[in-house]
Formats: structure tokens, C-alpha cells, sequence
């Protein structure tokens, strides 16, 4: 089996054959859809229990503490340990709530997340579905991600959770706007909704480079959005533990707590990859104009491992804002959306359009 | 065959959760039910290849309408509460209004030739779905375009006035 780590469409392509030459076209669909659910699920639960335990480090050095340090090398089975205990913890229900739509809730906004990853272009050839509205299919599932929100909030029958839902609800539906457009203005760019199709136009260039400008703009308001998207300081007002208890999440335990929490950190995932595939190249190499050894040198790094550096820079990027910065009211984080974002963002589309007609781009 | 496997799922979907969202008696779970009618519409148009009308259905009906309904039903109704049984005349009068809209829909669909196409799904590029969107010539979007922008304007001067405050 030929296998090389620069071009993962060598190993889908043999997996694809070796399976059919042994099963029907049913079977062999069948088969695909298995292994890439479990690939998926594989990466959730390990990629989110890694997140947890980086959330925690960054944090600690931040405050100038060490974070967790006894369980495993420098705490690094922490979470396993902590996800352990979750997965053993009775699991309460409140008598009052509505049953079906309570436990229902977790998994929509699981679900959610699973489908969101399945269109990410990890590396050349390494991507689940690639759809020709790639874009637009990522912003529309994250739309449907806010009613597991609302519905865990009503069926609690708590009005902490119910308070705490109206305003993630109020937050993501205001900032998707800021998402979905920040992110057109790089679609203008690049011609093309299709995800691996604006990762091959970056080939001569990120579109932060090549935008400069407005996508510089495009970026930092996409980061911005993004950030309050998912419900991260210093936009968590949602769950401020000290005026709502947990916010919709309130009433939950165990596994289906678990849920809510893997997905928050996989949600940050998603938006750090919508950044770098959209605005940093996605699994492209670093290059630099004409200097060909500099080049050679970069690409002898796999584009996985490419895409993984840019992803954990955003990552860092939206941990370092959480730690960083005081947590904002509702009022004023409605005003941001729609007297500053909004605005700037409609604007920067226009300057977009007008750079791409006059070609004033690199 | 896997195609028409999928077809039996995704309708027997959509019917089954049909009839679950006008027979709950409540209002949230009803909106849940018709949730998961219009996700598995998106599933259909999904196997039909036409993404972008999915991503659409998505969008507009799925994260828009749905979570409009469900921020209504979050800011009036109480989780105890439970829809009043149907009266008999009610019942009698919607069950009629029900059997005349489907032998309608069934006529229709059932006098009508459909001609099945074997040609390849014309792949929704940028430039396709910006130039049908505001081409007035056949299948062009420009006449629905421009009535939704009055629309939405005169949506949008309505919200501000009911929003406003009297000034006093």
C-alpha cells in the first residue's frame, strides 16, 4: 500500500479500492461511512480532552502558577483522569423537566460539531466531504448548533439555565452574522466556496498576504466573532459562574455535561480551523516570494503538521483573549456586534470588492 | 438502490415527524419535531447533489425559522404548559381541510409526467449562483431578489418602531 504523509489521497484512494474489491458498492459505502464516523469520533474525544488540558496550562501560565502537575508527565493525563470521573458520575435528572427534549439537547449540539469537522481539510486529500459550498455548509451547521443551546436551557425547567440560554442564543445568532460575512469577503477573493479550493488558491499566497488590508481586517473581526461564537471569555457572560451558576448547562451531569463541555472546546477547533484554512492557507507550507531554498526547506514538513502549527496558533490566540481580558456585559456585547462589527464588516466587503476589480491584490 | 434506500429513510423521516409535530400537545417538543422535518428536507436535497439549496434549507429554515419559533416559545410559554384538546366540530372541520389538501397534492403530483434526467448536477459555483441571482432573464432571481429587499426593508422600519420608546 503506497503511502505518503505530504499526500493523504494515496491512502483514501487504496482504502476506497481494497474495500471494494472485497465488498458490494453498498458494503464498501457502508464501510466509509463507519470508518470515517469513527476517525471523527476519535479525534472529538482526544483532540477535545487535549484542549482541556492545553486550556488549563495556558491559563496557569498566565497566572504565573504550573497548572496540573501530578497526574502523568507534567500533568498530562489530567483530563483522562478528570473525563474518568465525569464518565462515572451519576447522571441527575430534574423531576419537572421535559425528559425527551433534556436529553436530546447534548447530542444536537454534538452532532453539530461532528458535522462541522467533516468538511475540514486536515491535508491534501485528508478531508471527509469536500462540498462545492464548503463555506456556506460550515455557517449554516453552526446555525443549527445554537437550538441544542436553547433547548437545554427551556427543558431544565431552571430559570438559571433558561436565562443562560436566551443570552448564548441572543450572542451566537448576533455573531454568526459577523462570522458568515468576514468570511465572504475571502470567498470574494477567492472565487470559490469549495474549503480545498480556496486552500489551492493560496498556493501563490495566504489570503492574508494577498488580501492584505481588508483581510487583515476580515481576520481579526472573524477571530473576534468567532471567540463569542463560542461562548469563550470574554464573551462567556452565558455561564458566569457567579450570576447564573452554569447558564444552560446548569442541570446537567455527567456524560451529558461531558458533552456540552467537549463540544465548547471542539467548537473552538472549528473556528481556529475555518481561520487557517480560510485565511492563513490552510495546509499550505510557509513560502516566501523567490527564495527557493527557504521553500524547499518548508515543505519538507508535512501539510498535516502544517495545519496543526496554524490551528494551535488561533487556539493560542482565542486562550490568550480568555485569560487576558474582562469579561464583557450583554449590553455591551450586543453594541460590539452590531454598532462595530457589523458595520466595519459590511464596509470591508465593499473595499474587498473594490481591490479585487481594480486588482490591486498580490 | 443505496439511493432509493436513503430516499425510504429520509420520508419516512420527514412523515413520521410531520404527524409528531401537529399531534404533541407541547409547543416546544412540536417545534423540535418540525426541526427534524426540515433537516431531513435538507437531506433530500443532499442526495439530490443541489448543496447549495441544502445549505439553504439549513440556513434559512433550519437555523433561522426554527430558532425564531423557538425564541418565542422560550420568551411565552411555561415548560408545564399543555395544548387544549381539539373540540369535535374543530376536529371534524381540520380533518376535512387535511383529506382536501392531500387529494389536491395527490391529483397534482400524480397528472403530472415528470421526465427523469440522467444529465450530471451543474455544480453551484460562485459565479453561477451570483449571476442567476441577479439575472431578470430566464431563471433568473432578480424579481424575487428586489420584492424581498422591500420586504425586509419594510420588516426592519416596522422593528424599529416597535421597538422604539415613546419619548414623553
Amino acid at each position: 500500500m503506497a503511502f505518503s504523509i505530504y499526500d493523504f489521497s494515496t491512502l483514501t484512494q487504496s482504502i476506497h479500492d481494497g474495500l471494494s474489491s472485497r465488498l458490494s458498492p453498498t458494503g464498501t459505502l457502508a464501510m466509509e461511512w463507519a470508518i470515517v464516523g469513527i476517525v471523527i469520533l476519535l479525534f472529538v474525544a482526544v483532540f477535545g480532552l487535549f484542549l482541556v488540558y492545553a486550556e488549563r496550562k495556558v491559563c496557569a501560565f498566565f497566572q504565573q502558577r504550573l497548572g496540573p502537575m501530578r497526574v502523568g508527565p507534567w500533568g498530562l493525563v489530567q483530563t483522562i483522569a478528570d473525563f474518568i470521573k465525569l464518565l462515572m458520575k451519576e447522571l441527575i435528572q430534574p423531576a419537572r423537566a421535559d425528559k425527551f427534549l433534556y436529553n436530546l439537547a447534548p447530542f444536537i449540539v454534538i452532532i453539530v460539531t461532528f458535522l462541522a469537522i467533516s468538511v475540514i481539510p486536515f491535508a491534501k486529500g485528508l478531508q471527509a466531504f469536500d462540498f462545492d459550498i464548503g463555506v456556506f455548509f460550515v455557517t449554516s451547521i453552526t446555525a443549527v448548533g445554537v437550538i441544542g443551546i436553547l433547548l437545554a436551557g427551556w427543558s431544565s425547567n431552571n430559570k438559571y439555565s433558561l436565562i443562560g440560554a436566551m443570552r448564548s442564543g441572543a450572542q451566537i445568532i448576533s455573531y454568526e452574522l459577523s462570522v458568515g460575512l468576514s468570511l465572504i469577503t475571502i470567498v470574494i477573493m477567492a472565487g470559490t466556496l469549495q474549503l480545498s479550493g480556496i486552500v489551492e488558491a493560496q498556493r501563490a499566497g495566504w489570503f492574508i498576504y494577498r488580501g492584505h488590508i481588508p483581510a487583515i481586517i476580515a481576520f481579526f473581526v472573524f477571530v473576534i466573532a468567532g471567540t463569542a461564537e463560542t461562548n469563550r471569555g470574554p464573551f462567556d457572560l452565558a455561564e458566569a459562574e457567579s450570576e447564573l451558576t452554569a447558564g444552560f448547562h446548569t442541570e446537567y451531569s455527567g456524560i451529558k455535561f461531558a458533552f456540552f463541555f467537549l463540544a465548547e472546546y471542539v467548537n473552538l477547533f472549528i473556528v481556529s480551523a475555518m481561520a487557517t484554512t480560510v485565511f492563513l492557507g490552510g495546509w499550505m507550507a510557509l513560502h516566501v516570494g523567490n527564495l527557493e531554498g527557504f521553500n524547499h526547506v518548508m515543505d519538507l514538513l508535512p501539510p498535516v503538521f502544517w495545519f496543526f502549527i496554524k490551528v494551535f496558533f488561533v487556539i493560542f490566540l482565542i486562550m490568550w483573549f480568555k485569560w487576558t481580558f474582562p469579561r464583557l456585559r450583554i449590553d455591551q456585547i450586543l453594541t460590539l456586534e452590531w454598532k462595530f462589527l457589523l458595520p466595519i464588516n459590511l464596509f470591508n466587503i465593499i473595499l474587498m470588492t473594490v481591490i479585487v476589480l481594480l486588482g490591486w491584490h498580490f | 438502490m443505496n439511493n432509493l434506500v436513503m430516499f425510504f429513510i429520509l420520508s419516512g423521516l420527514i412523515l413520521v415527524f410531520s404527524v409528531m409535530t401537529v399531534l404533541t400537545r407541547r409547543i416546544l417538543r412540536s417545534a423540535v419535531f418540525l426541526l427534524f422535518v426540515l433537516l431531513a428536507t435538507a437531506g433530500l436535497y443532499f442526495m439530490l447533489d443541489y448543496m447549495f439549496l441544502a445549505a439553504v434549507q439549513l440556513t434559512v429554515y433550519a437555523g433561522g425559522i426554527v430558532v425564531l419559533i423557538i425564541f418565542s416559545i422560550l420568551l411565552t410559554s411555561h415548560i408545564s404548559e399543555r395544548a387544549a384538546m381539539a373540540g369535535k366540530w374543530p376536529m371534524i372541520a381540520s380533518a376535512f381541510v387535511v383529506l382536501l389538501g392531500a387529494g389536491v397534492t395527490l391529483y397534482t403530483i400524480y397528472s403530472y409526467v415528470f421526465k427523469a434526467s440522467a444529465e450530471p448536477a451543474i455544480p453551484s459555483t460562485m459565479k453561477s449562483i451570483g449571476s442567476h441571482l441577479i439575472s431578470y432573464g430566464e431563471d433568473g432571481y432578480a424579481l424575487p431578489f428586489e420584492v424581498i429587499s422591500v420586504l425586509l426593508l419594510a420588516v426592519m422600519i416596522g422593528a424599529i418602531i416597535v421597538a422604539k420608546k415613546e419619548v414623553k
